[in-house]
């Protein structure tokens, strides 16, 4: 159990420190035009990672399952202008019965 | 009736389609954690400080495997250090100093971040309305994760495991304004799939924030 108390404090630890470092480091200060117009391409580089890595991550290597199917139902809904909540049902509902179908 | 883009409420209203599945991905991971050997009350307070989901799920499972402390950590520090980057993106709409600047930036998340992004940059409150809302979601998924969600079964079988890159994409899709940001897109995108066969959890999407560098020339 001590060794679970120690993952927990870590993680805990660790992750408050990286979220706050940023806002500690530079305060309210703004960051060069330049930097953070950079900056502004974290929000599609990190989300299409994520992305990539939640349907195509597997233990060894990419893969492809049924998650494929599910995001191809989500991005057929967004495209169709569908809501988010629509999209994410979608991906979860096909890919759920893509595991009993196929 | 006429709605604020910005604000706490706007914020907690953007991500209210999120809520959902956050909620039961909270759910599944104190199942997951119970299962693991890490009691009750730990997966809770890791939901309270380490508010991550990925990076919970990482550690738990290397847990449930036997593995050491020192792997538990390093697996969800990688998986967290995107958030090193993206609080720089944020910090001068994070209001406040001292230990309310802390708390705050505490609330920064994946969704909370990314809802938080406007056709004029960021704005702190929407972060904060989003950030609250879904730490309130997760704990509390968490505390009914550990303390009955056996009845709800394997997560897996209700395709739970392809809601969440489905969120991320819904937060992509609006943030795809420009040639820039759909450069950056793809590069992430390739980044992370070809260092994912070799690199351990983490790296990848750590490894993709350089697609940013596609914005160096103008």
């Amino acid at each position: 159990m001590m060794r679970v108390w120690l993952v927990v404090a870590l993680s805990g630890a660790g992750t408050m420190l990286l979220k706050a470092a940023g806002p500690a480091l530079l305060g309210r200060r703004r960051l060069p035009e330049r930097v953070a117009s950079i900056l502004g391409l974290l929000g599609p580089a990190l989300l299409s990672a994520l992305v990539v890595t939640q349907v195509f991550g597997g233990a060894t290597g990419l893969v492809l399952d049924h998650r494929s199917i599910g995001i191809a139902a989500a991005a057929l809904a967004l495209f169709l202008r569908l809501p988010v909540a629509v999209a994410v049902v979608a991906a979860a509902a096909a890919t759920a019965l893509g595991r009993i179908v196929l | 009736m006429r709605r604020a883009r910005n604000g706490y409420a706007a914020g907690a209203r953007a991500v209210i389609p999120l809520a959902v599945p956050i909620m039961v991905f909270g759910v599944s991971f104190g199942i997951l954690a119970r299962a693991a050997g890490m009691g009750a009350l730990a997966p809770v307070l890791m939901s309270a400080t380490t508010f991550a989901g990925s990076a919970q799920f990482a550690a738990a499972s290397i847990l449930g495997v036997g593995g050491g402390a020192a792997a538990a950590v390093a697996a969800a520090l990688l998986l967290n250090a995107r958030y090193a980057p993206i609080g720089l993106s944020v910090a001068d709409v994070i209001a406040g100093r001292g230990w309310r600047r802390f708390l705050r930036s505490q609330l920064i998340v994946d969704e909370s971040w990314a809802v938080a992004s406007t056709p004029e940059g960021f704005d702190g409150r929407r972060l904060i309305g989003a950030g609250l809302l879904l730490y309130v979601v997760w704990v509390t998924g968490t505390t009914i994760g550990v303390l009955g969600g056996r009845a709800l079964g394997d997560p897996e079988r209700f395709g739970l495991d392809a809601a969440f890159p489905a969120i991320f994409l819904a937060l992509l899709v609006p943030q795809i304004r420009t040639r820039r940001a759909l450069a950056a897109a793809v590069a992430g995108a390739a980044i992370a799939a070809s260092l994912t066969p070799f690199a351990p959890a983490g790296i990848p999407v750590v490894a993709a924030t350089t697609a940013v560098l596609v914005g160096w020339r103008r």
